[in-house]
């Protein structure tokens, strides 16, 4: 009961805290691919794969007291920042959860939420040959420009996640 | 003539109550129309379960993906038609994608997907390029035409204006889904003008945007859709039906993964229990199917998938209470124990639900590029989005109102059975206690 909840408070309280909606869709995404069993189901959308469970869920976080979303207005758009309460380290007690790597998130968190776009992206096309995943990224980014070393960089780091999680 | 041009010699016309007529004269739709792979979605509900608690909700996604089909071709044949703006080059494409949109959903989808932990988008794309009448029928079009389908359905297509008509937040596959899911349903939600929201979409650039002149019309439909979500969608009972569903196929897969020997082996499910099944193992399922397993299984030793298959095939529903899990978590498991204590197992019995954990969503106004949104063509050539614009829609927008319920069998809480515990259980029930 309540499980799924409890493991996204884990999540942030291992992050301590995320900026960015964009960036924490990501960041859940790129780890239920390496096998974190998260629930909530993704779909692709204009700006990547996307899971509106895992938005609601974290409505009803903030709704219960467990986490908290701060607004901070950009100009042209408002940044969201997510932490978790007081409230929330109690609950993530009580379920007996507390299973990220602090390491691997952090390391997650420090990238860019364009970075994290572009490896959720090769993620999301990983049952197609290298090429051809390139070739998706340009087609459905087209107008991020994706560089050939940020490519490389990310089908780099996405290796780097991988062996980190096997040792 | 090349397949993908040929048109039939006679338009076919289907009667529909929600578009009165869906026309067909390309002979490609018409094949796909008739093959197996369709022919399916005639025998999976399109609202689940549902149809236990408004009785006129057994329609099936047959009808609705003829609907999208319906408003696609409608689109493309009508409104979008010589704008310069819109490649008609993208007909077939945009039509098929439409039709087959959800070829890949199984029987009871939601539930059936989080137990198995299955994806039906797959189990679509599997459908188009795999060996299918489908993918036959596709390729007789173009030997990548399954894929170029595969793409739209799957929002990785190049033209974006072509994805926003299958699929944004005002796209033909909600257009449709809110009107017929009323109708069938019989309540008054869900109406909106669809005809003039059809004759004031136009495409631009990589997106399909409303012209400002409609947008009450797209309030209205906004509106509908938020109506549809609490009074149909998130309904508390027949959530309660789905709870017991899902719990149903819990159970069988956990007696399967311990060993048990079903008196009705599960012959349909095997394959999903150990995950080695295979396109053709899905395809073999419908609701039929499932719901003869459930009528068997009332009869099963186990019995708690005896009881369970009862109350789903008759109606016997969990009760339900509001419960609030940030002030009541800690309760929640206190009331665990005492179920067991009374000889009822929570993991089956004392179920929480949350709208997270339901397939539908509000309009968001794409903050953060989360989604794209609905975007307005002003007068002025500018685009804004919607709900910058209207007040309604900014008032409900976002603004989601998140609901938690409590399901338990309640009459076995008052069957005179270890009566001193049951009293502890409904006091705190009573209490508000969780």
């Amino acid at each position: 009961m309540l499980q799924e909840h409890a493991k996204i408070v884990d999540f942030i309280a291992a992050a301590e805290g995320v900026t960015g909606r964009k960036k924490l869709q990501k960041m859940v995404y790129i780890l239920k691919k390496l096998g974190e069993p998260f629930q909530e189901k993704y779909e692709f959308h204009i700006y990547g794969p996307y899971s509106e469970e895992l938005t609601a869920r974290i409505e009803e976080l903030c709704d219960m007291g467990f986490m908290t979303e701060a607004k901070e207005d950009k100009g042209s758009y408002m940044q969201y920042k997510y932490a978790v309460t007081a409230e929330g380290l109690e609950f993530r007690a009580a379920l007996g959860q507390q299973g990220f790597d602090p390491a691997q998130v952090a390391e997650l968190n420090s990238r860019s939420s364009r970075f994290l776009e572009l490896t959720a992206t090769l993620l999301y096309f990983e049952q197609l040959p290298r090429e051809e995943q390139v070739e998706k990224v340009h087609i459905v980014k087209g107008k991020l420009n994706f560089t050939e070393a940020e490519i490389s960089e990310a089908f780099d780091f996405i290796g780097q996640l991988r062996d980190a999680r096997l040792q | 003539m090349e397949y993908g041009l040929q048109k039939l010699v006679e338009e076919k016309v289907f009667k529909d109550p929600v578009h009165r007529y869906i026309h067909v004269r390309d002979q490609v739709i018409w094949d796909l129309v008739n093959s197996r792979e369709f022919q399916r979605l005639r025998r999976i509900k399109q609202l689940g379960t549902s149809y236990l608690v408004f009785h006129g909700a057994e329609h099936s996604r047959f009808n609705h993906s003829l609907g999208v089909y319906e408003i696609i071709r409608r689109i493309s044949d009508d409104i979008f038609h010589g704008r310069p703006e819109w490649d008609e080059s993208e007909r077939l494409v945009v039509l098929c994608a439409a039709l087959l949109h959800d070829l890949g959903h199984g029987p009871f989808s939601h539930s059936f997907e989080k137990v198995f932990d299955v994806d039906h988008e797959d189990f679509t794309r599997q459908i188009l390029m795999g060996d299918t009448e489908v993918n036959g029928i596709l390729t007789k079009v173009a030997p990548d035409f399954p894929q170029k389908v595969a793409d739209v359905i799957a929002k990785s297509y190049p033209n974006k204006q072509v994805v926003s008509l299958i699929s944004s937040q005002i796209d033909a596959d909600r257009m449709d889904y809110l009107q017929r899911d009323a109708y069938y349903t019989g309540v008054s939600y869900g109406h909106f003008d669809m005809e003039r929201i059809l004759r004031v979409m136009r495409p631009l650039g990589d997106q399909v945007v409303i012209k400002s002149s409609g947008m009450h019309a797209v309030e209205d439909y906004i509106m509908s859709r938020y109506q549809m979500y609490w009074q149909v969608y998130f309904h508390p009972v027949a959530r309660s039906a789905e709870v017991i569903l899902r719990k149903i196929l819990q159970r069988a897969k956990e007696l399967s993964d311990t060993g048990y020997e079903f008196a009705q082996p599960p012959t349909h499910f095997t394959r999903f229990f150990d995950r080695t099944f295979t396109l053709r193992d899905y395809l073999a399922l419908d609701e039929g199917v499932l719901m003869t397993y459930f009528q068997l299984w009332t009869t099963e030793r186990d019995p708690v998938l005896s009881d369970l298959s009862d109350r789903f095939v008759n109606r016997r529903l969990f009760q339900y209470i509001d419960f609030d899990p940030g002030r009541d978590y800690r309760k929640l498991g206190d009331l665990a124990d005492l179920f067991r204590k009374a000889g009822i197992d929570p993991d089956y019995y004392l179920i929480d639900d949350s709208t997270s954990d339901l397939p539908y969503d509000f309009y968001r106004p794409g903050e953060e590029e989360e989604r794209l949104p609905i975007h307005l063509l002003m007068p002025s050539g500018e685009i804004k989005e919607l709900s910058r614009q209207s007040q309604i829609v900014d008032a409900i927008s976002g603004k989601r109102r998140t609901d938690y319920k409590l399901y338990f069998p309640a009459e076995l809480l008052i069957d005179g059975k270890k009566k001193a515990i049951k009293q502890q259980i409904i006091e705190m029930l009573r209490e508000g206690g969780v």
